[in-house]
């Protein structure tokens, strides 16, 4: 399946895939981070129940510097 | 006897430092943790930005500063519209666990200045949606007013454009807000150098927050070291009253007993 992760395309992904699953695979720890799915929060007690299809939508953000 | 002051208090949570400082412009994470160390603060503020993909591993600032030891203090720089700022603070509070956000909604790149209408819209949908907003805005005493009434938890005028350093441009207007308001009034963007953030705090202010001021120093940790010395400063001059103005000079030796 192909997914937008932060705005870039990713081909050839496994399908059936869950949240946690894809940070496992992008090596991303889910510490102090927050996953959005088409628009939509995922909470962190929701990472291994959350599936992903064809053509999702996902926005992965973290802490940084800023004023 | 020196006067016993109050802890300044934002939304119940108690605060040792009245200085706030930001976390961007720093040569890196490291150097950000020191001038924190000096600067004496116990809140920073963070931006909300998508994770780097491709490099999972390059440093992260929860690794240099602690979000157990310090507040982190998520912002919305960058956004643009009230939804902008809603979606991105929704994602911090999910990221972070905590709903203590600074709301800044912003218009011209050039000036940076707030977008008040879109701020008073986000405030108002922020706050339905459980949010503590402490807010980025002009320093218009009514706009100030209005986000008061909406129950932001603190209102923080701007003292000149963020990053320009001009130090506070209207004293007048930023006297007006904190004689209205029973938040805390907070100067933020505008403090150039320390005798800046001293005008704010004799200005009556409860805090001052800054990012470049600090950042933008030949020696940030120094710097940091000077601000923590200028809140204090600017806070017990304006508890200790000074002295009225005149317009003749007044010797400070008697003049009895002159031979």
């Amino acid at each position: 399946m192909q997914l937008t992760i932060n705005g870039e395309n990713y081909d050839d992904l496994a399908d059936g895939l869950s949240v946690a699953n894809l940070l496992v695979f992008l090596n991303v720890p889910k510490g102090k981070i927050a996953v959005e799915h088409n628009l939509e929060i995922v909470p962190k007690s929701q990472y291994e129940i959350c599936k992903l299809a064809d053509g999702d939508k996902l926005e992965i953000i973290h802490f940084i510097g800023g004023g | 006897m020196p006067i016993q002051d109050n802890k300044l208090i934002i939304a119940g949570q108690e605060f040792s430092s009245r200085l706030i400082i930001g976390t961007g412009k720093y040569k890196d994470y490291a150097e950000n943790a020191a001038a924190l160390e000096a600067s004496g603060a116990d809140m920073v503020t963070v931006a909300v930005r998508r994770v780097n993909i491709s490099n999972p591993n390059e440093p992260m600032l929860v690794d240099f500063i602690d979000p157990k030891k310090t507040v982190y203090l998520p912002n919305t720089a960058g956004c643009f519209t009230g939804e902008d700022a809603v979606r991105t603070l929704r994602l911090a509070r999910e990221a972070g666990g905590w709903d203590l956000v600074k709301l800044e909604v912003l218009s011209d790149p050039k000036h940076l200045y707030p977008e008040m209408e879109q701020t008073l819209r986000a405030a108002k949908m922020l706050i339905k949606d459980g949010f503590k907003v402490m807010v980025y805005c002009s320093d218009d005493p009514v706009f100030a007013k209005k986000l008061e009434d909406l129950g932001c938890v603190a209102i923080m005028p701007l003292g000149a454009p963020i990053g320009s350093g001009l130090g506070i441009q209207n004293p007048v207007n930023i006297r007006l807000i904190v004689e209205q308001t029973s938040v805390p009034v907070i100067v933020d963007a505008g403090v150039g150098t320390a005798s800046d953030a001293v005008v704010a705090m004799e200005l009556g202010c409860d805090g001052v927050l800054m990012n470049t001021a600090i950042a933008g120093a030949k020696n940030p940790v120094l710097m940091a070291e000077a601000m923590k010395h200028a809140v204090i400063s600017g806070r017990q001059s304006y508890l200790a009253g000074r002295m009225p103005r005149k317009r003749y000079a007044d010797p400070s030796s008697p003049l009895a007993g002159l031979i």
